[in-house]
């Protein structure tokens, strides 16, 4: 929370009627009180997306209800579903499109990896070899409740965000990238396969 | 004590009006100036936003010749509110309003042969 303010002086002053806040946690309560995601599903988990948007489970009571078409007006892309090769451009460019702060959330075993169609010649082994991923909901399809797990996440995330100082958000800080460059079609894959400044797969120790 | 002018709640509403859009343009400014640095790129800048690069120039033109198309249209489209209810009360019409039905028709359908005969109906327009 606010380092400005001791904990317990809060908690008394909180007791006697006397609210004490700082910018920072005025502007990350807000900012995580409002997502707004991109509206747009890839496959079968964008039929799950829009279950946990509609009445049932009510994304609503997250503030997150406001799905807009437009990545001019969205702080956070739901990566739902299967991505091909075919659509990896689109997917960074609408990513690169959208004003920061922004988030991404990849939602299912296809956005993370490449699900079922890992083998595929056709479908890209997880989104986070270009767009820098949040939050990582597995499942095939993730349920309603996954989703509203992973906005949850998201919003502790948010939350924690620092405002000033040295481990500011990277969306605060103009040397830091807020594109990413966007694949082309090569002749037999993207080109390149993943962003080389991004993508950091785990080295697999073999004993 | 002097009563206020009533020009003086003027000011007071000007000074409001003023305030009103300014102060958030100034701390939007402010925000932009020493929090969040505008980190602007060729895709954010772009116009179109649908995800696909835009091939081409915004400004296409349409051929005037359109015009003449839907305005063919629009007859004939009337000519169909007519027809149905001719075409509804055809059993029972004396002979005078069949004639005149069918001059009707047959005015349009002159209408059609000059239209096309003008090449009114051809895209690109040769002759």
């Amino acid at each position: 929370m606010s380092e400005g303010v001791d904990e317990g002086l809060r908690s008394e002053l909180q007791k006697q009627g006397i609210w004490v806040t700082s910018t920072q946690e005025l502007y990350n309560w807000s900012r995580r009180n409002s997502i707004w995601p991109l509206q747009f599903g890839l496959a079968c988990c964008a039929i799950e997306m829009i279950a946990t948007a509609a009445s049932k489970y009510d994304l609503a009571r997250f503030g997150g209800e406001v799905f807009r078409p437009s990545p001019r007006q969205a702080d956070l892309m739901i990566v739902a579903g299967t991505v091909t090769k075919k659509m990896a451009p689109q997917i960074v460019r609408l990513y690169n499109q959208m004003p920061d702060p922004k988030y991404v959330i990849s939602m299912g075993a296809c956005a993370i990896s490449g699900g079922p169609f890992k083998q595929g010649y056709n479908v890209l082994k997880g989104v986070d070899r270009f767009i820098p991923v949040d939050v990582y909901i597995p499942g095939c399809p993730p349920r309603p409740e996954a989703l509203l797990h992973a906005f949850m996440e998201l919003q502790r995330k948010i939350d924690g965000q620092k405002l000033t100082g040295a481990g500011k958000s990277d969306h605060l800080d103009a040397s830091k990238p807020s594109e990413f460059p966007v694949p082309a079609f090569g002749a037999h894959d993207l080109e390149p396969p993943s962003n080389p400044d991004l993508f950091h797969p785990p080295e697999f120790q073999r004993s | 004590m002097e009563a206020p002018s009533p020009y003086f709640f003027l000011v007071i509403l000007c000074g409001v009006a003023l305030i009103f859009p300014l102060g958030p343009l100034a701390l939007a400014w402010m925000w932009r100036r020493f929090v969040q640095p505008p980190r602007p790129g060729p895709a954010k800048n772009a116009t179109y936003e649908c995800g696909i690069e835009s091939l081409g120039e915004a400004r296409v033109q349409f051929q005037s010749q359109y015009y003449l198309y839907c305005i063919i249209f629009l007859i004939f489209d009337v000519e169909a509110i007519f027809l149905i209810p001719f075409a509804v009360a055809f059993t029972g019409l004396p002979v005078g309003a069949f004639i005149a039905m069918l001059v009707f028709v047959l005015l349009l359908m002159e209408g059609l042969v000059w239209a096309w005969s003008k090449g009114c109906l051809d895209w690109a327009r040769t002759r």
